[in-house]
């Protein structure tokens, strides 16, 4: 049975567009446009998306990094006790803090180069009640071995560290408090290759050996098709399909899914896919187009898509739970 | 796992190849570099000795700057008297070495006080943004577009002069340009990923900011506590040249420099202001000298 850890409704992030010499709002960037999402406890669930359409700003707003515009984050203890995130005072979500952590997409910014590693964990660890300082090292050095690094390493500065390192050292102190819900913003892109797989594998042990539950952002939609169990694609701040990992790619329903799927380079030569070249850039989140925010670059659009706006419908596909919003999928809408 | 066998082997390869080459700690690469600069350590060098000089003046000098003795005025350079007499017959090699004291203590004390208000506000004010930001901001603009002779001028007629007047003003007209440089850096880090960690565990905005991100904006603003302090050695010279600076009484660089005001002692006695002069431009310009060197040796976008 499946049990939520986080509920999103109707959740908004908008961030105004300051011109002209009395620092006037003249509009709004609308980085995330009414995301309806369910996060299920121990799941991945993949969130992929172009560049801008607003994934980091959702993850930043769930951790309260970036304060959201409207809309309500539901926080579901192991124990079922629901606790609305977004209605708390800051000070009130010191407890939730805990359990929901980030890891970062740059390597080189993620680590304070002033501090030792230790000294720049051991801070949230004194915050939360790890007073002695015994306590703290056991604690950093325990997680340095189980991402694979030598305890000693605690006591260097970030600059002694490769790209690789730098982003376990970033995974040791999301891990540090315990968390129960991970937000990994693009956590590999930035590194090389072969690191990239060493990560992602070290992730899926963490997850296994910590219980945890990812909520993994990345716009290289090749990836996430081995570690996701669902995957969101998002666009212009908006969910467009939401379904089963294997169902994304078998039976998509959305042309913009379909679009970047047809992107991923394919190793097999005999199975030809034909690529989809989307025309056009990504219209900007201060004015998105009316009616399907998608249609202007859509191949496939109709009279209709310029009009009205799609919502989310649920469809079922292989037997699955299948959400997309577009006008002209033909299956039967399953209502809810 | 083979995975992470071969991790553990890349691992040790790392391993061996930092402890070849980064055995050069960061630190010590600052040193080297600003070692480096000839002209950065000339000026370390004789800003040490005239800081030092000043500080043991009276190890160095068997005279009193402040006795009068009339039987020895207007003398010229001798070998009892390096630096000749002046009207008063005080010794002005001593005096300068006197003066050195007080001009070094305005000139450093307020480049360091006015430091510590701009970045205590610039810090919190950088990174928290909002109206607490627009305030300080505006407030900064104020006392800097406000022209310095005057707010000496009026807090001289109203509160008299002395030192801590004169330090007080350096301060707040010094201010607002350390506000700005902090603000400037925090602006830009606040944006790094390890600031939204830290506020992704709730620390409190004190820790982030003063504890965390500070001493990542400490350069710039060393370069320019250097800087600065070579500024308000000149500007109390030339206030007390003008006679609104320090009260005469009190030996200053810049009070020594005031007796050329009187063309006679302009004309005939050079030693009663030549060698002040020397010194002082000697002194700002090695403060300068090291400013430029930290300032090279510190950014990181310059590097070898
Ligand atoms: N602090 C901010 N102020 C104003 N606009 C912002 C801010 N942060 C993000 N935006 C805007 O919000 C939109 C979404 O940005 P976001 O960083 O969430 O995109 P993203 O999907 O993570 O992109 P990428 O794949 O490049 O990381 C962009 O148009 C961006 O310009
Ligand atoms: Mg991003």
């Amino acid at each position: 049975m499946k049990k939520e850890i986080l509920k999103l409704r109707d959740f908004k992030v908008y961030f105004p567009v300051k011109a002209g010499v009395f620092n006037r709002t003249v509009g709004h960037v609308m980085a995330v446009d009414g995301v309806d999402l369910d996060i299920y406890r121990g799941e991945v669930l993949g969130l992929a998306g172009e560049s801008g359409c607003g994934k980091t700003t959702l993850g930043k707003a769930i951790l309260r990094l970036v304060e959201p515009t409207n809309g309500k984050v539901t926080y579901v203890s192991k124990e079922n006790d629901e606790t609305e995130l977004t209605s708390l005072e800051k000070k009130d979500m010191d407890p939730f803090r805990k359990k929901l952590q980030i890891v970062f997409q740059d390597p080189h910014s993620s680590l304070n180069p002033s501090f030792t590693i230790f000294g720049s964990l051991q801070d949230p660890l004194k915050k939360f009640g790890v007073n002695s300082k015994e306590e703290r090292r056991k604690i950093i050095g325990d997680l340095l071995e189980a991402v694979n690094m030598r305890r000693e390493y605690m006591d260097r500065y970030p600059h002694e560290f490769s790209g690789g390192q730098r982003q376990r050292i970033g995974i040791v102190r999301a891990l540090c408090l315990d968390p129960e819900l991970i937000v990994c913003d693009e956590a590999v892109s930035a590194l090389d290759v072969s690191i990239q797989a060493q990560v992602l594998q070290l992730l899926m042990q963490l997850k296994k050996d910590n219980n945890l539950t990812y909520l993994f952002i990345t716009h290289d939609l090749s990836v996430t098709e081995y570690l996701c169990d669902r995957i969101a694609v998002m666009y212009l701040g908006r969910i467009v399909e939401l379904c089963d990992s294997e169902d994304l790619y078998k039976n998509t329903l959305h042309p913009y899914s379909e679009a970047l799927i047809s992107a991923i380079p394919v190793a097999d030569l005999d199975k030809k896919t034909k690529r989809i070249v989307l025309e056009g850039d990504v219209p900007s989140p201060v004015n998105p187009p009316k009616g399907c925010p998608f249609h202007p670059r859509c191949p496939k659009a109709k009279d209709i898509c310029k009009t009205e706006v799609p919502t989310l419908k649920k469809y079922s596909t292989n037997g699955n739970e299948h959400y997309a919003s577009c006008h002209l999928i033909d299956l039967p809408e399953i209502s809810k | 796992m083979a995975q992470t066998s071969l991790d553990k082997k890349f691992d040790q390869i790392r391993k061996r190849e930092e402890e070849k080459t980064f055995s050069v700690k960061k630190r010590s690469r600052i040193v080297s570099k600003f070692l480096n600069n000839r002209l950065a350590v000339v000026g370390l060098i004789i800003f040490t000795i005239i800081i030092l000089a000043s500080l043991f003046a009276p190890l160095l000098s068997p005279y009193d700057p402040m006795r009068v003795d009339l039987r020895s005025m207007r003398q010229a350079p001798s070998f009892d008297h390096w630096f000749g007499t002046d009207s008063t017959g005080r010794d002005v090699f001593t005096r300068v070495l006197f003066g050195g004291r007080v001009s070094i203590f305005i000139g450093l004390g307020s480049a360091i006080l006015s430091a510590v208000v701009g970045i205590a506000v610039g810090c919190y004010a950088g990174y928290k943004g909002g109206w607490i930001d627009v305030i300080a901001l505006r407030v900064s603009e104020i006392f800097m577009s406000f022209p310095q002779i005057i707010l000496v001028l009026l807090l001289v007629s109203i509160t008299g002069q002395s030192l801590f007047n004169l330090m007080a003003i350096f301060i707040l007209t010094g201010w607002g340009g350390m506000y700005r440089l902090a603000r400037a850096r925090m602006l830009s880090l606040r944006e790094e990923e390890y600031v939204q960690a830290l506020r992704s565990f709730g620390l409190s905005t004190f820790t982030i900011c003063y504890k965390h991100m500070l001493p990542n904006a400490l350069s710039p603003i060393m370069v320019n506590i250097t800087l600065s302090t070579a500024m308000f050695i000149l500007t109390e010279a030339g206030l007390s040249f003008l006679g609104l600076g320090v009260p005469l009484n009190i030996p200053t660089w810049g009070n020594i420099l005031n007796v050329a005001q009187d063309i006679l002692v302009l004309q005939n006695y050079w030693w009663m202001w030549g060698p002040v002069g020397i010194v002082i431009s000697v002194f700002v310009l090695c403060v300068n000298f090291i400013g430029d060197g930290l300032r090279d040796s510190t950014d990181p976008s310059q590097q070898g």
